[in-house]
């Protein structure tokens, strides 16, 4: 389905989640699924309403791991924020990193050195690749594939870590962008063991790919469940993987070129159900575009500085004004919004968290469905706690 | 896509009396915003959404913003009648003194909504609708009829910030715990004296559980 043919209709009322009626046989059964658990990957809660194995309600509980980052980050400069945003998706804190450089870069004008943005897409690429890798690890860990497909993405997963860890200094905290470019510059031999980690990639989803694409269970589990149409998905602010599913054509990379990703080639993966299955297969063919994105990158590193030797870096106060920054984050749409009042500190300081809002339709997605599927369902978001209750 | 301008002037011909203002943004991204009367919020969103040329369909950001309530000092000259003696005659002279008057501007909340359209692929379009003060006028139509992605966001902003959203389906707190009390996010907000102190204070903390032992003596907070 191409995007022009995707129209919001004109709703009456509110696009609200439709109303299961009982079978009026025995009693309605209310279980609160989590905080605690296993499948909740963290601490988050259900009320979920039961007719039987059916559900007919489900009200999402969230803020469990709320701290108010918010708050932290308008008490403080804009480069000591810059560390937090580790915590707020910490399976993904370069992407993190880079959609708030991105959003003060536009607030001060700040341009980039070429072989910082050829970093960037590197690290952000090889961020998309490890997030991926682990949501289906744990997808099919929560369909019952214990431990087994985990560990072959997390075998992966590892040796991409260990390339965070090697140039920036943390496996996952990795503080790594500033405003202007990047903290450290990489090394010929970081950027020769990345072109070696990646060329091993393909292989990794080859197999990935073969072991599970045909796979029975997993296709009887995952085709027809927890289906999104496309005008809701659209209306309700879903971003990610989850919208192409449904098989919109958005993905932030193509439509507002942020950084250098118009000089790479490479396709955007659609589902055409929005089912689990397609959210399974869009993520496994986005780690393919990936790869290929890091190939060409790593082709060609330019030399030069990885930070604006012009940037200010002390006594950084942007004028007054407000800007909004957002970039393709492997969960969806992650923002900051800014608002400067000419202080060291920001006035406002705005995330907009794709887990929280992919969530808005976790209960259409559920309704009707027998409870072993809301684990998967809830599985196939791929949403992090961290972020969502911020 | 269309200038902010221009949308303005759409948004007037559609909804007539929407009130309309540019907010310009000197940032040099300049993502200028609109403006709207809060009263005709959510014609002006379904004519956003609908309209062939915007079609903007996607509801990407929901936020608050709170200004706080401003004193503004100012030097007015003022030109008084004064009785005086004038070479030994009574009269009637003018005389000009400078005074310093103070008001007071006040305070509002703001919602930002961020607006792209998937469809066509453009944006950002940024609409603000204002309260009319911080404390007992902090109403404002709920968007989430006409885009569902505000539904967890305007709840968002009504825990964190007392935005109330009029017809909004499902208002509740959403991170903070439903009991409670104030909105964590105003500018204006004083954390509660109710820490859990460290089992063996020192220092600073010993300083202020002791302070806050004599609070809880006098009754002045309840633990």
């Amino acid at each position: 389905m191409s995007a022009s043919s995707i129209k919001t209709e004109k709703l009456a009322g509110w696009n609200r989640p439709p109303v299961i009626e009982s079978d009026g046989e025995g009693e309605l059964l209310e279980v609160a699924m989590g905080p605690h658990h296993p499948s909740t990957h963290g601490v988050f809660r259900m009320d979920v309403v039961l007719d039987g194995e059916r559900v007919i309600k489900l009200k999402p509980v969230f803020g469990y791991l709320h701290r108010n980052h918010e708050q932290l980050g308008e008490r403080q400069s804009y480069l000591a924020s810059m560390p937090y945003t580790d915590r707020l998706d910490y399976f993904c804190s370069l992407t993190n990193n880079w959609a708030y450089a991105l959003a003060v870069e536009k607030l001060v004008g700040q341009a980039v050195p070429e072989r910082a943005e050829y970093l960037r897409v590197i690290l952000a690429e090889l961020t998309r690749i490890q997030n991926h890798a682990s949501t289906i690890g744990f997808l099919l860990q929560e369909m019952g594939a214990s431990g087994t497909p985990l560990m072959y993405a997390f075998r992966e997963r590892e040796k991409i870590l260990d390339l965070f860890e090697s140039l920036t200094g943390s496996r996952m905290m990795c503080n790594y962008m500033r405003f202007g470019g990047c903290r450290v510059d990489a090394s010929p031999a970081w950027i020769e063991a990345t072109r070696k980690v990646v060329s091993g990639l393909n292989s990794f989803v080859d197999e990935f790919e073969n072991f599970l694409m045909t796979n029975e269970i997993l296709m009887a589990r995952c085709q027809g469940i927890g289906v999104l149409k496309p005008d809701l998905a659209v209306n309700a602010g879903i971003s990610g993987p989850m919208l192409r599913a449904t098989g919109v054509n958005y993905d932030i990379r193509k439509v507002d070129h942020y950084g250098i990703y118009d000089r790479f080639k490479f396709r955007v993966p659609l589902g055409d159900h929005g089912d689990i299955y397609d959210r399974y297969m869009v993520r496994m063919l986005e780690m393919r575009e990936s790869i290929s994105i890091l190939n060409q990158a790593l082709k060609d590193v330019p030399a030069g500085p990885v930070m604006d030797p012009k940037a200010k870096i002390r006594n950084f106060r942007p004028k007054a004004g407000e800007s909004y920054g957002r970039i393709e984050a492997p969960k969806g749409e992650l923002g900051f919004y800014l608002i400067s009042d000419g202080s060291p500190n920001p006035y406002r300081y705005r995330v907009r968290p794709p887990s929280l809002i992919n969530l808005t339709v976790l209960e259409d997605m559920c309704l009707g469905s027998n409870v072993a599927d809301v684990v998967l369902i809830f599985g196939s978001v791929d949403i992090v706690l961290g972020e969502v209750d911020r | 896509m269309k200038s902010v301008e221009e949308i303005k002037a759409a948004i007037e011909a559609a909804v007539p009396g929407a009130g309309v203002k540019v907010i310009s943004n000197p940032a040099p991204i300049a993502q200028h915003s609109l403006l709207i009367d809060a009263q005709h919020a959510v014609a002006v969103a379904e004519f956003l959404r609908d309209d062939e040329d915007l079609a903007l369909d996607y509801l990407s950001n929901v936020t608050g913003v709170d200004y706080l309530d401003k004193e503004i000092s100012e030097k007015v000259k003022v030109t008084r009648q004064v009785p005086k003696e004038v070479d030994g005659v009574q009269q009637i002279v003018d005389e000009t003194v400078e005074e310093t008057r103070k008001h007071v501007e006040p305070g509002y909340l703001e919602a930002v909504y961020h607006l792209f359209s998937v469809a066509k692929k453009h944006g950002p379009v940024i609409v603000r609708f204002r309260t009319a003060n911080r404390s007992d006028q902090v109403e404002l139509p709920s968007l989430t009829p006409v885009w569902r992605s505000a539904e967890f966001q305007e709840r968002e902003v009504f825990d964190l910030f007392g935005i109330v959203f009029t017809g909004h389906p499902d208002l509740r707190r959403i991170l903070m715990w439903d009991e409670f009390k104030d909105y964590p996010m105003r500018r204006d907000y004083v954390e509660p004296d109710d820490f859990e102190y460290e089992p063996t204070p020192h220092d600073d903390v010993l300083k202020r559980a002791q302070e806050h032992k004599a609070k809880v003596a006098a009754g002045e907070v309840s633990q």
